[in-house]
Formats: C-alpha cells, structure tokens, sequence
C-alpha cells in the first residue's frame, strides 16, 4: 500500500543553546494520516524531535537546526518560514492540559481569532465541531461560558485537542498527552486521537509502549538523539530488525 | 504510655516552645503592634476630633494654626492626587519593564537590567527628593512646563491642568518623581508574576500561531492579574507614604490644586514641616488627626486590593 508523505526528516542535527548536540542526523518519513508514534527512553530525544516539527525551539534562544525538515516538500528549516503560519498548519498538545484563562468557549475561539476568524455564527460552528470532534461536545455545550479551569484534566486536555483541531492544522504533535491523565481519560485520548487520524497526520511522543502499540500505525524508537529503528509499529513491536530496538521493547532497560 | 523514647519526648516538647514563640511573634507584629499604633494615634488625636467633629474635619480647608482652626480636607486631596498620578504614570511603564525583562530582553542583558532596576528601590527617599528638588524642579520649572503651557495650555479643558506660574515645585515633578520611587517595586512584583506563568502555557498559545504580543496580552496578563494587581497596590501602599521627596517637592502650601502646575502639600507634608511647630494641644492634635486619617486611608486601599484580589482568583479558580 503506497503511503503519501506529508513530512520528511533529512539529515537533521539539533543543537541546545551551548552547542549542545541533541539530535544526530536523523532522518525519518511522517506518512499522511498516519499516526507516527516516537519512543525511546527518557532523554533520548523524542520530545526534542517533535519540537521541531513546528520550530517550538525558537521560542528560546541560541537553539540550532541543521538538515531539513520537508512539509509538502517546502523546508520549514529555511529563513523563509512564517513561524506563525507553520504553526496554524502544524498544531501542538502538551504533556500536561494547558487551558488559557478564560471561559471554555473563548479558548476554543482563541485560535481562531488569531486565524482571523470574528464571524460570530463561524466561530460558534467552529467551535460546536470541535468540541464534537474532541467527544467534548455533550459534557460542555451547556456551559460554553464558565472558565476551563472548571473542567476534570482529562476533560481540559480534551479541550485542549479541540482548541487545536478547531485552528484545522494539517499535522498535530502530541507530546506525552497522557502523561498527567488517569487510565479512564488516557482511553478516551487515546480513542479520540486515532479517530483524528481520518483528517489529519499525527505524530505522538510516548514513553508508555502499550500506548504506542496500540494508537500508532507507525513507530520510530529513538536512543540517545539517535533514530534507532523507523517501520510499521507491527513490526517495531513483533519483530524488530535491531538488538537495542527488541531490548528496549521488551524491558530489558529504558 | 510512660515508656516514651525521651529523645521523642525531648523534641515535643522543644517543637512545642517554637510554636508559642513563633505564635507570639505573629501575634504580637500582626494584631497588637498595629492596635496600639491606633490607640496611641485615637488618644492623641482626639482634642481635635472633639473639637472638629469628623464630616467637619474632612471637609475643611482650613489650616489657620493663629486661629486655631484646623480641616484635613486639603492634605487628604492632595495626598490622593499624587499618589493617583503617581501610580497612573508608573503602572503602564512597570508593566512595560516587566514584559521586557521576562520577554524581550536577551538573556545576557537581563541580569543587568533587573538588577539595575531593583537598585532603584534602594536609593533612600532623601535622595530622591534632593535629585528632584536640585535637578528636575529647575529643568520642569525653566523649561519643559512653560514649554507644556505654552502648546498645551489653549487647549481646551486640558489647558486648566496647565495654569498658573510654573515653578517646578508643583503636582506635576512630585507625582513624576513619585512614580519613579515606585516604579521598582510595580516591575519587580509584575515580573516575578510573569516569571511564575508556566513555560507550557505560553508555548500553548504559541503553538496555536500566537505572536509575541498576543500571548502576552491574551494569556500572560490574564494570568497573572492577581499578581499584577498586587503591584500595583504594594506600590500605591508605599506612594501614600512617602514623606521626604514629596516634602521637597510639593510646596507646603495649603491649598487644593487646581492644575498640574500649583503647590501643593499632602498628609505626610505636613507631618514633617509642622510637627516641631505645632505649639499648642489642639495643633498638634490635628497632626496625630491627620496622621490617623492616612492610616485609615492605607488600610481602606489595602482592603479594596484585597476584596478585588479575591474576585479575580474566584473568577479563574472555580
């Protein structure tokens, strides 16, 4: 089955502030509305790696990119980019629920706003699908205007996925979006981010192996900045084509 | 239950003495210290208040020390006036200082610059009154006010802050260098705020396509009000204070000003320039009277803050 590309790793190094080499040479395909699950032990440089996907290291200075990272075939690496623009196109959830200080509507509007959208009747419908989308919708709709810090966690980092979607960013990168969740909100993510993977490509930064195998189509085992191994998660997780990839999997260490 | 290891029972007993110390300690500074100041300031004070009544004294202008007729309606206006403008200045620079060290500024810069700014608020108050007094007085007296009254004062309704003969010594430098006195305290305590806000949250909103300005205005400001509000209020708790730089400044003439540019004098003005002259009891009870409204005045302030404090961590805690 011929996969489309939507983004490519090529050749990447990634350099802290103080030369700090983080990423070495890593190169790796992101297939379109795939789910790309990126794992390895703590430290390893999966996190530092999903950054870079919509250029988050900018934000603090003295960080360094080589290589290049393809979206469509454009380098988002290049001096050209528009940061802002990259990042409605490349969406982020984090590891802990991060809901702005406002009513739970607004943080929807939030992103759309910034999009330019101030139609009202487009908001509200914006809005409405994406909690729809994020299986927000029932528990929310009647009280779009209470603060989000009301919601449970789990319900927050719900609406932190709608608040993405909602902006209808081509690839979202969740970095450990369970990592603060109970088991019964982690199914409900996980669920939710398989369904989003009918419009959308997904890249999941995971230090919990089952959660890999079962969300990702593919999977790509990081070691200390180094690309491992990349294939189908069926294989990464049956047979792996190397030593440290099968011991990591099977808990030898990590 | 008498075979207690001694040790265990020496500690007890040791935790015990610190509790009652430290609950002294707390008692004492927090509920007796600030009762007997009131006391001491009541007992004081009240051959004026029997002599000018209350509704009286607040809405007097007199202060006739030959005539013995005495109101505090004109430090009380003068006091709030300054301390307003005061803080009306500084608030908008604090925040701007605040946002440039947590935010703009380069990191190697950002040691220098706070530091910088945190020595402002050890510069003792005199300092800042003979700076004021010796440099800006003379500078604003000769030149920047005519200048102001000469394009400003046409103008209309804004013309009538600009009034009157420009000294130097008026509302205008005294609330100026006020608002640099506080300055300090506003971005420091706005900028510890905005040092508190979670990297993730402000990298939230990046991620969603936000510029600088926009996460700033839409997700750190709102995040921090409590903070931000508590600035303001620690500032506005030490303009309502200040004695020395606004005793050189201000003019010690007793009248409401009308502009920007007339003499003024405020509570602790005449605090400092008539405590050695008030020779007799009623005079010098209605310094203490004076003295007792400020204290009030600090606490209704510092009241208010806290009431509005409360509201806004209700409003985003639920």
């Amino acid at each position: 089955m011929a996969e489309n590309l939507k983004m490519e790793v090529k050749n990447l190094n990634f350099y802290y502030a103080g030369n700090k080499l983080a990423l070495k040479n890593i190169n790796l395909p992101i297939y379109e509305k795939k789910i790309t699950a990126l794992i390895g032990p703590s430290g390893c440089g999966k996190t530092t790696l999903l950054r870079c996907f919509n250029r988050m290291h900018d934000l603090y200075p003295g960080n360094r990119y080589e290589g290049e990272i393809l979206l469509d075939g454009k380098n988002i690496l290049g001096k050209d980019i528009d940061l802002m623009e990259l990042r409605t196109r490349v969406g982020m959830v984090f590891q802990k629920p991060t809901p702005f200080p406002m009513s739970i509507f607004d943080n929807i509007a939030y992103g759309l706003k910034l999009l330019g959208i101030k139609n009202k009747s487009e908001l509200q419908d914006r809005i409405e699908q994406a909690l729809k989308e994020a299986a927000l919708w029932e528990e929310v709709k009647d009280r779009l205007n209470v603060s989000a810090f009301s919601l449970s966690g789990g319900q927050q980092q719900r609406l932190c996925i709608a608040r993405t979607i909602a902006v209808r960013p081509e690839v979202i990168l969740f970095d450990e979006p369970t990592s603060a969740l109970d088991p019964i909100s982690t199914a409900k993510i996980e669920e939710l981010i398989v369904e989003l993977k009918k419009n959308h490509t997904i890249i999941i930064v995971t230090h919990n192996m089952q959660q890999a195998a079962r969300v990702s189509d593919y999977t790509a085992f990081m070691y200390l900045g180094e690309l491992i191994e990349f294939d189908s998660t069926d294989i990464i997780f049956t047979k792996p084509n190397k030593k440290l990839t099968e011991d990591y999997i099977s808990g030898r260490f990590g | 239950m008498s075979n207690i290891n001694p040790a265990i029972k020496r500690a007890k007993t040791l935790e015990y003495v610190f509790k009652v110390i430290l609950g002294l300690a707390g008692v004492f500074i927090g509920l007796i210290l600030p009762l007997a100041i009131l006391i001491v300031l009541y007992k004081e004070a009240s051959l004026a208040i029997d002599h000018f009544g209350v509704i009286n004294f607040l809405t007097s202008t007199d202060w006739d020390p030959v005539r013995e007729k005495f109101g505090g309606l004109v430090p009380l206006v003068g006091t709030l006036i300054s301390t307003f403008l005061a803080t009306l200045i500084a608030a908008p620079i604090s925040m701007g200082i605040a946002i440039f060290l947590v935010e703009l500024s380069p990191n190697k810069l950002k040691p220098i610059f706070s530091t910088s700014i945190e020595l402002l608020a050890a510069i003792p108050s005199i300092i800042y009154g003979m700076w004021g007094f010796f440099v800006v007085a003379p500078l604003f007296g000769q030149k920047v006010e005519p200048w102001l009254q000469k394009n400003l004062g046409g103008v209309p309704i804004i013309g009538k802050l600009f009034e009157g003969s420009p000294t130097g010594v008026d509302v205008l430098t005294t609330s100026l260098v006020l608002s640099i006195m506080i300055i300090p305290f506003m971005s420091s305590v706005v900028k510890d705020a905005f040092n508190m806000v979670p990297p993730i949250m402000k990298e939230s909103a990046y991620a969603l396509g936000a510029t600088k300005w926009e996460v700033i205005k839409q997700v750190m400001i709102p995040l921090t009000a409590s903070g931000i509000a508590g600035g303001l209020i620690l500032s506005v708790g030490r303009a309502l204070g200040e004695t020395m730089a606004v005793t050189f400044l201000a003019g010690n003439v007793n009248q409401i000003p009308h502009s920007l540019l007339d003499p003024f004098t405020t509570i602790t003005v005449a605090l400092a320039n008539q405590f050695t002259e008030a020779d007799t009891a009623v005079y010098l009870s209605s310094l203490y009277y004076i003295a007792l409204i400020l204290f009030f005045m600090s606490f209704i302030i510092l009241y208010i803050s806290k009431v509005m404090l409360l509201r806004i961590e209700k409003k985003w805690k639920v």
